[in-house]
């Protein structure tokens, strides 16, 4: 921003110069249409298949012999499901956050970026939803008692329960953002039904089209409603965090009982998200040679914004540790002391290390330009926000009132693979959607086309 | 196929044996051939106990399947409702029945709960003065023993089943053959015995075969005390000690809270002193009201719980113990190279004599005769005897020097001179002393028979083995503490064929062979009761002699005891130094007599102080006792006093042994001493005494049941009977330790023993208290109680019950049988050491304990923590479900059936009292367990949270009976399992709304505070603080927050 540059030449353009209307059609809808799908997909997708059978085992085990599989126990009752959810649930922020806030605030820059945030967002709010379930001692019958069904008993949930809102926030969430997406796909699909030359395929995106001509009146409705679900996903951005924070903010533990807590989850939550945007565009432009699109101007916005919630994050932390003080209270005192000093210290001092040094990083230009240091920082922050929730989920518990109760939480072999296993099965059905779906917007793009612009102001 | 062997094995069971073919029924080589095709890899694993039990379990629906195939239709099973419902008997009503669990001899006299036919809990017998309604772990867990699965089940003969007949055949010709040498060759061991019957049985077993021996063995044996009684009374003799009368007692290694058969009793009138000292409204009595609180000292070598409760403690090694006696009585000038040792007798010497007539010097069962001397002669000098300690002929049946009887049997096997040799309920094999080889000599006897509840290592290599008859299949009798009789009914006809050791004997006896057990005792009493057994004064309870036979055999039934049985306290006739003014006099008159002498010569290697190398003490493990419990999972799990190990032995060291040695908790150790070896784990034990190790005794187990066997190999190597020896029982000097490098995993159910400056345990002294009763209130460490008005939205409020229950720590001496008996009451699984390890046992009330002060001689506190039954239960607001709620009367209920387990409950309690089912613990599938279960209670499956109810099935059965009845619930009719246990009374229950009741009073006093106030939980379980009495002389100055500690 501070770039003089900038100040005097166009900004770097979204879309590097020379691509037509048909070129960008073609080049997007070519990764779908071609067939010709580069071997790290392959690879990417089998290995992720593997890790994903490495969950389905672990769930099934779980469901034979119970929660004590995991490393879970009284005191720390809640262990790798919890961080876990929370983790997958930020990192499925962004996706919203883009297609959504930076649509109403009219950033054009999301535009390349949307599609595949959106699609990561329902990926990674599908592998969250997992946890809360598979947590509970007994999930089959979890997975309808959370629900207010009415039934004969007359027996409700207990809508006091942090664990209920959950329940409604992420469930809205995820229907939400799963029909933000879809609708966001339509014009697409039809591009790609016109496009298909193999009957079957034709008919299969024909399908999913539902019937989408490109009729002015069809663009009409579409923009209505796209503007409308944008309205409605900006609150669930927020409130689906705030939420989950209340998980913890409404507890009495020492560690979770703090005002704090919504805003520094949502912050939490941007912070990863971007993170895991630029984890996931880096290497796929790469694979795809998308680097028109997915310009460095992208990414080096997402950096910035990385820098800026990560700047929140810290705040976040400081002001825990200064109120761990300040409160003068002993069990807060000792909380934030037990985290730097305690058993676990090696992980609140990597946590701080990932997600308040190295992202300070972003402050030079170099590294946010550069796709390799922006892909590095990001996998760190990645790491970060993980132990952060670690932090906060179980070095909270494992010393809390009473010292006669304090344990130790070590996760085990299921722990782990149920954890990789999520990893898996995101990247297995993320790889599915950019071979079979449009990764990027191809009628947005097309309106970012020079072409587009010269016909805009034309028409006036 | 071997038809005979088939019927053979069929006639000798007793029960119904299920088989699942006749092959598994012979048990032929066949068959076991068979299984070996069939299922190779895993055939192995029935050698296995643990591989056996996870091969059953994947195995068992398979074979079930296999055997039910066949069938197209479930065959018919009728089940027949009762015709003329049996007396007494309401379905869904328990019976209580008052019978005894002997526990090394002695009668633990208990009440037992019976559900249609079936024992599921014992209680103490109220009305019995050695229980007052309270028992030991012991007696609680005896029930699970009884349904036992691993019992040893039927008579065999060198591993083959035989018949009861078959046995009785087959030693007619060997007792025939001893006849004719008037039983030369024919040797008994038992235990030590106190029943009545039995000793009149034994009498007609001399009086037939007078060369016959009688050996007693217990390893914890009393040979000190009963040799220095003897010594004093001139015949053998109890000391009884009367706790209430007594203002200053010191103990002399002496553990009276915790181990021995009237630890019961002695904790109770202990309790109620120093409490009543406390609390004039908590008194029992005006008189105690009156009395000030008592004052403890312990002179001790192993950490006890004796010691933790005590005013002040004096750690020496077991050795040095009697040096400290002695300078007590001031026969010896000795000086102690510790300043605070000295200091510390002298203000005791002080304190006594100060206090004569009201004082009380006890030595402990594991000092030698000795010390038990030297403390009778202080008594009686200081003129206690008569008052707080009296003397009563022993109840012992035959009572002998146990270690010297166990000697002699081994010689005399040695020597070839034992023909048959009978072994009641003893394990020698595992428990004899190193040196008397008792394993190899046994083989060298023609004819041995074990009987026993369990297949042991002694039985291992008998050729008969009889199974005993659990104390709840039993007709009997036995003694307490005190001497009272009571005689055993049986609660359950025996599960399998045991017999008891009266009908064994009876097969001894001419004409009592093939008598049941229940006419041998009806007889014997029957006489008693007549007059024609001398030694009973029998009256009922006006003392009144009883209408008639029947009328006084259902008295006794019923009540549990005989009344007029206790011992009539005698006064020492001789060894007894005339009554001086000081104790100093006293003393030298006493060391110029003969018996301190003798005393000296009984105890060879009490002076150790010299000798180069460390002590080893020796001590019964806290919880599994001599091994006898190894294969109780209830007394595995329950954790060890002090240290909170749960399954495992250990070593105990003092911090600096473990410093000079660079000990960690956990590492094994090889302990040499005297040319054995065995091994041990590590725990570093602050206030043990320097230069010693403890190691406790009976773990090691080689044959035992499938809980008792651990899975670790390096267990094996745990067992301290390899070191004892016959000399030194308790113990010696010349050990040796190495560090081998390896290192166990110690399942602990309490990791951290600091108070971290928050004072859940807040402590005064009883100065401080009675200058200021806020002290307690001062105490606060967490910070402000939270005043009501925080709330905007009106109190519940509570119009019928409101229950409440209050916890006295000054009472509280951290037994841990309220843990037990709520396990026990509430069908608590066990979980086994791994998950302990994991920290997911299951017992909804705990026993936290701390240390504060010094390392070296730390102050010791303990705290039950069952959940709190908040008014803010932080639990019920976070629930998604609504499984835990409050209910009317203020409980906070678990809805077992509604919990879908996302463990937010426990997260959120900020006592962590809250279990969680992580996996099925509880065993579905030993049908012996089934019966032991209480139908009250439901029993959890896996996925579900638990917590302590308050016993909530006892308060509903007051309710039924109340409203029934058409009255209000009295005060005390409710009683949860762990305050009806508490042999320190120290848990009460009751009605809040209630202005008379017990708990509200409790709750009025000025020392009630509630565990984590500061967060408005609002907790309805409160605390009395822990108040003690402290020598004003001896005190080291704490900090106004005496319990901080960080």
């Amino acid at each position: 921003m501070l770039n003089p540059k900038a100040a005097t030449y166009e900004p770097v353009p979204l879309i590097e110069p020379g691509h037509t209307l048909a070129s960008i059609s073609d080049k997007i809808g070519g990764v779908v249409l071609s067939g010709r799908t580069p071997l790290t997909w392959f690879i990417v997708v089998s290995v992720g298949f593997m890790l994903m059978g490495g969950l389905g085992m672990a769930v099934t085990w779980l469901l034979i012999k119970g929660t004590g599989i995991w490393g879970v126990n009284i005191p720390v009752g809640w262990g790798f499901a919890i961080i876990n959810f929370v983790w997958w649930i930020g990192i499925g922020h962004a996706g919203t956050l883009i297609s959504a806030i930076l649509l109403l605030l009219k950033q054009g820059w999301r535009t390349s970026i949307n599609r595949f945030a959106e699609g990561m967002t329902i990926f990674a709010v599908m592998c969250a939803g997992l946890f809360p379930l598979i947590h509970t001692g007994r999930p089959w019958l979890a997975a309808y008692w959370l629900f207010p069904y009415p039934n004969s008993m007359g027996v409700w949930p207990q809508f006091r329960s942090p664990l209920i809102w959950d329940v409604f926030a992420v469930s809205t969430y995820f229907t939400v953002s799963l029909l933000f997406w879809y609708v966001g796909l339509i014009p697409d699909l039809a591009t790609l039904r016109d496009k298909a030359t193999f009957r079957p395929v034709k008919m299969a995106y024909g399908a999913l089209a539902l019937g989408w001509r490109g009729s002015a009146r069809h663009w009409q409705r579409y923009e209505h409603v796209y503007l409308l679900l944008a309205g409605l996903s900006t609150p669930l951005v927020l409130s689906v965090h705030t939420v989950v924070s209340f998980d913890f903010a409404v507890g009495i533990i020492p560690g979770w009982h703090a005002t704090i807590f919504p805003p520094y989850f949502v912050a939490g939550a941007i912070y990863a998200g971007f993170a895991m945007v630029l984890t996931l565009a880096i290497p796929i432009r790469k694979m795809y040679g998308l680097e028109d699109f997915i310009t460095m101007r992208h990414l080096e916005n997402m950096g910035k914004v990385t820098l800026v919630t990560g700047m929140i994050v810290a705040y976040g932390y400081i002001s825990e540790a200064f109120f761990g003080w300040y409160s003068a209270n002993k069990y807060e005192g000792f909380m934030i002391w037990n985290r730097m000093t305690g058993p676990y210290w090696p992980i609140y001092w990597t946590l701080v290390l990932c997600n308040i040094v190295m992202p300070q990083f972003l402050w030079i230009r170099r590294v946010r330009t550069s796709a390799l240091g922006l892909f590095a920082i990001a996998m760190v922050v990645n790491v970060g926000m993980w132990l952060e929730r670690f932090v906060i989920v179980v070095t909270s518990l494992h010393r809390d009132f009473l010292p006669s109760s304090w344990g130790m939480y070590y996760p085990t072999i299921w722990d782990w693979m149920t954890f990789i296993g999520t990893i898996g099965m995101f990247l297995v059905l993320f790889f599915l959607f950019i071979r079979f779906l449009p990764m990027i917007s191809i009628f947005e793009m097309r309106t970012m086309a020079p072409e587009a612009k010269i016909k805009h102001s034309e028409g006036h | 196929m071997d038809f005979s062997a088939i019927k053979s094995r069929l006639a000798g069971s007793e029960g119904r044996l299920y088989w699942r073919s006749l092959g598994e029924l012979s048990d032929s080589d066949q068959f076991r051939d068979y299984l070996h095709r069939e299922f190779p890899e895993q055939a192995s694993q029935w050698n296995d106990p643990k591989g056996r039990r996870e091969f059953l379990k994947l195995m068992s629906a398979s074979l079930a399947l296999a055997g039910v195939s066949a069938c197209t239709k479930q065959p018919t099973e009728k089940i027949i409702p009762y015709v003329r419902q049996p007396e007494n008997l309401v379905p869904g009503r328990p019976l209580f029945f008052a019978t005894a669990i002997p526990f090394g001899g002695v009668a633990a006299p208990v009440l037992v709960e019976s559900h249609e036919g079936h024992p599921t809990k014992i209680e103490g017998n109220p009305q019995h003065p050695a229980s007052l309604g309270a028992t030991d772990i012991f007696a609680q867990a005896a029930i699970l023993s009884l349904y036992d699965p691993d019992r040893s089940q039927t008579v065999s003969y060198r591993s083959e089943v035989r018949s009861w007949g078959a046995f009785l055949s087959a030693i007619t010709g060997s007792l025939g053959a001893q006849k004719a040498k008037q039983g030369a060759g024919l040797r008994f061991l038992s235990e030590t015995i106190t029943s009545p019957t039995v000793g009149e049985q034994i009498t007609l077993i001399q009086r037939s075969f007078p060369q016959a021996k009688w050996h007693q063995w217990d390893p914890v044996p009393h040979d000190g005390a009963r040799a220095a009684a003897a010594q004093g009374a001139g015949s053998a003799s109890d000391a009884i000690y009367h706790f209430d009368k007594a203002d200053v007692i010191v103990t002399l290694d002496a553990d009276f809270l915790s181990s021995g058969p009237a630890s019961v009793r002695y904790s109770r009138d202990f309790a109620e002193r120093r409490r009543a000292g406390v609390d004039v409204e908590h008194g029992s009595t005006a008189e105690a009201g009156a009395a000030a609180m008592s004052r403890l000292y312990a002179i001790e070598s192993t950490p006890t719980l004796t010691g933790a409760k005590a005013d002040h403690r004096l750690a020496l090694r077991a050795s040095e113990i009697e040096t400290a006696a002695r300078s007590l009585s001031g026969t010896a000038a000795v000086t102690f190279s510790n300043a605070s040792a000295q200091k510390f007798l002298a203000a005791v010497v002080k304190d006594l004599q100060a206090h004569r007539g009201r004082s009380l010097v006890i030595a402990g069962e594991y000092q030698p005769a000795a010390v038990h001397h030297l403390a009778h002669q202080l008594n009686q000098s200081l003129g206690n005897v008569g008052t707080t300690i009296t003397y009563a002929p022993t109840m012992e049946v035959g009572s002998m020097d146990q270690t010297a009887s166990l000697r002699d049997l081994a010689t005399a096997m040695d020597a070839g001179q034992v023909e048959l040799l009978v072994i009641l309920g003893a394990n020698p094999v595992f428990t004899a002393p190193a040196d008397l080889k008792f394993q190899e000599r046994l083989a060298k006897v023609p004819l041995t028979i074990a009987h026993s509840l369990f297949p042991d290592e002694t039985s291992t290599y008998c050729h008969w083995n009889l199974p005993e008859a659990h104390a709840l299949e039993s007709w009997g009798d036995a003694r307490a503490y005190d001497g009272t009789v009571t005689v055993m009914q049986p609660l359950i006809a025996p599960l399998y064929e045991g017999r008891t050791v009266v009908e064994v004997l009876a097969a001894f006896v001419p004409g009592q062979n093939g008598k049941s057990g229940h006419d041998l005792v009806k007889d014997y009493w029957t006489r008693a009761h007549a007059g024609t057994v001398a030694g009973y004064a029998i009256t009922d309870a006006t003392g009144q002699p009883f209408k008639s036979a029947d009328s006084f055999w259902n008295h006794v039934l019923h009540d549990g005891f005989v009344p007029g049985t206790a011992a009539a306290a005698h006064s020492l006739t001789s060894g007894s130094g005339p009554a001086a003014a000081g104790l100093a006099t006293t003393a030298s008159t006493a060391q110029s007599q003969s018996p301190t002498a003798n005393a000296q010569s009984l105890t060879p290697h009490a002076q150790s102080q010299n000798s180069s190398g460390l002590e080893i003490i020796f001590r019964p493990d806290p919880t599994i006792w001599d091994g006898r419990f190894a294969n109780n999972g209830w007394l595995q799990e329950l954790p060890k006093p002090l240290t909170k190990i749960t399954w495992d032995p250990t070593a105990w060291v003092g911090i600096k042994l473990a410093e000079s040695e660079g000990l960690h908790d956990g590492d094994i150790i090889e302990l040499r001493y005297r040319g054995n070896t065995a091994k041990l784990p590590v725990t570093i034990v602050p206030g043990h005494p320097d230069g010693a190790v403890t190691a406790f005794f009976g773990y090691g187990r080689h044959r035992t049941g499938r809980v008792g066997t651990s899975a670790d190999e390096a267990a094996k190597d745990f067992n301290i009977y390899r070191l004892r020896t016959s000399d030194a029982l308790w113990f010696g000097s010349g050990l040796e330790i190495a560090k081998t490098g390896a290192r166990h995993v110690i399942a602990r159910t309490q990791e951290h023993h600091l108070m971290e400056g928050r004072a859940p345990v807040r402590v005064a002294t009883s100065e401080e208290y009675r200058k200021n009763p806020k002290v307690i209130e001062e105490n606060r460490q967490g910070g402000e109680k939270p005043p009501r008005t925080l709330t905007l939205i009106p109190e519940w409020e509570y119009k019928g019950h409101k229950w409440g229950m209050s916890i006295d720590l000054t009472s509280c001496t951290g037994c841990s049988v309220c843990t037990i008996a709520c396990v026990a009451e509430n069908n608590i699984p066990v979980v086994g050491k791994d998950q302990v390890n994991r920290g997911r046992e299951m017992h909804w009330i705990r026993v936290d304990h701390y240390f504060s002060g010094s390392l070296d001689n730390p102050e010791t506190v303990h705290q039950p923590v069952p959940c709190m039954q908040c008014e803010n239960a932080p639990c019920e607001l976070v629930c998604p479900v609504g499984a835990t709620v409050h209910n009317a009367e203020g409980l906070n209920d678990m809805v077992y059936n509604r919990c879908v387990g996302t463990r937010y409950c426990s997260n959120n309690c900020p006592y962590k009292v809250r279990r969680f089912n992580f996996l099925l613990y509880q065993d579905w599938e030993t049908p012996s367990l089934e019966p032991l279960r209480n139908p009250d209670v439901t029993v959890r499956s896996r996925g579900v949270m638990e917590k302590c109810t308050y016993c909530v099935q006892r308060i509903n059965y007051a309710r039924v009976d109340a409203k029934r009845q058409d009255r209000p619930i009295k005060d005390g009719e409710i009683v949860p399992a762990c305050a009806a246990a508490c042999p320190s009374d120290a848990i009460v229950f009751g009605d809040l709304n209630d202005p008379e009741s017990r708990v509200t009073k409790m709750k009025m006093l000025e020392r009630n505070y509630g565990l984590l106030e500061e967060l408005n939980t609002r907790p309805r379980t409160t605390y009395l603080a822990a108040i003690t009495n402290p020598n004003p002389e001896l005190e080291t100055p704490r900090p106004a927050a005496s319990t901080e500690h960080s």
